[in-house]
């Protein structure tokens, strides 16, 4: 007598509906996706309700970390590349085009002019050490001390791109004086008006922010 | 759907009736589902979802060649902000200018409830009083001067001029410290030290 058989269930899950959904997230996070920039220091932003957006292009960065060491930077790669040429020639700093190409491709700097070329010609690894122990691009309060470096990278910046908008991007650890010398600086070439990157956090209730037409009624 | 013929050309040759061996069209899709989640959470980690906010800041004019005009800030509608170390914070009405009567400089901090919102919040309702009275005009506004010193840090900064957004201050302005500041500072703490 021929045994009953049990219908055999295969083990087998169809994959095409779970293929489906990973390549549909894949498309949304790579369309949605914008890679973060190469910081080369770690900043803690403090908190506003500020929710104004900073937008993507004509970025000039000044970060400041919480040792207050000054980094510059600014979005666009070829204006980058002007930027560091008219450097060259102004600061003669002699680079080679490659260096130069180095500067473009890079990120913030945090290096005086001094020892710039030797940072240039370095590769990825060693002027990401660089950046650990650089003192950061020399400030102060006068545009008209010629150690102000910060004030040469914002005047040939905003030479090569007027349409700059200038963000400040400091850690909430550094010392005030160190933002002050930035700001001190701006004003030193007539820019009374800038951005201050920040994390965004809640209104507290019950204040002005919270509820502008009430209090506004309540008058 | 697109389904790949595999039974086509060897089945024939042997005698036409007898059908090839049907291969199976589905494809194991396993690899492929574990190649799309792979590259899914590559793009998650380095992806920035929230941009950055940013708050805009326009600081008073000062232009180097000219003489800086005579502030025109009325002490009634004033209160100046000195930041200090440790996040405290030193505050008094008006703007200082009277050498021969201080005014009386109260230290805070940034909690709340309390601190340094309520003491605005306090100085709004007084200009808004004074204003209803008629003691000042309706177009005169609560003015804060905030004077950051030397050892506070950028946070303290950033936080007092978002306490002008959040209490709907529409006049401020940072301005430099001065040795007047520094010095009702120094009073206030050793003041305070001798409590």
């Amino acid at each position: 007598m021929p045994k009953i058989k049990m219908p055999r269930k295969s083990t087998h899950i169809d994959m095409t509906a779970m293929c489906d959904v990973a390549f549909l997230l894949l498309s949304f996070f790579m369309l949605a996706t914008k890679f973060k920039p190469d910081e080369p220091v770690v900043v803690v932003t403090p908190s506003s309700i500020s929710q104004v957006i900073l937008p993507d292009v004509n970025i000039m960065m000044i970060t400041v970390d919480e040792k207050g060491r000054v980094f510059f930077s600014i979005d666009n790669k070829n204006k980058r590349k002007g930027l560091i040429e008219d450097m060259n020639t102004y600061k003669d700093l002699g680079l080679t085009e490659a260096e130069m190409n180095n500067f473009a491709l890079g990120g913030s700097i945090g290096i005086p002019f001094n020892q710039m070329k030797s940072y240039l010609a370095a590769d990825g690894n060693t002027r990401q050490e660089y950046d650990k122990t650089t003192t950061g691009v020399p400030t102060d309060a006068s545009v008209s001390n010629p150690n102000n470096e910060l004030a040469m990278w914002i005047r040939s910046a905003r030479n090569n791109n007027p349409k700059l908008r200038i963000c400040i991007k400091a850690d909430g650890k550094a010392a005030y004086p160190e933002v002050h010398k930035i700001i001190a600086t701006l004003a030193g070439w007539k820019i009374f008006k800038f951005n201050l990157i920040t994390n965004l956090k809640a209104i507290p209730p019950g204040t002005f922010a919270a509820e502008p037409e009430k209090t506004t009624a309540a008058k | 759907m697109a389904e790949l013929d595999t039974s086509s050309g060897g089945g024939h040759k042997k005698g036409g009736v007898k059908k090839g061996k049907k291969l199976s069209t589905r494809v194991d899709l396993t690899p492929m589902v574990d190649l799309g989640f792979l590259l899914i959470t590559f793009f998650i980690f380095t992806t920035t979802m929230s941009k950055p906010k940013t708050m805009e800041i326009n600081m008073p004019f000062k232009d180097s060649t000219q003489p800086t005009p005579p502030s025109k800030v009325k002490e009634s509608t004033a209160l100046t902000i000195l930041l200090s170390k440790e996040h405290r914070v030193y505050y008094y009405e008006g703007i200082g200018s009277d050498a021969a009567n201080p005014p009386k400089v109260e230290v805070t901090t940034f909690k709340t409830p309390g601190g340094i919102r309520q003491a605005i919040i306090d100085k709004k309702a007084k200009v808004d009083a004074l204003v209803r009275s008629g003691g000042l005009t309706a177009t005169d506004k609560t003015t804060v001067l905030i004077k950051p010193d030397d050892n506070s840090t950028y946070e303290d900064f950033v936080n007092i001029i978002d306490e002008m957004s959040i209490n709907g201050i529409q006049v401020y302005a940072v301005v430099d410290i001065s040795p007047v500041d520094k010095e009702f500072i120094a009073l206030t703490e050793a003041a305070n030290a001798s409590k």
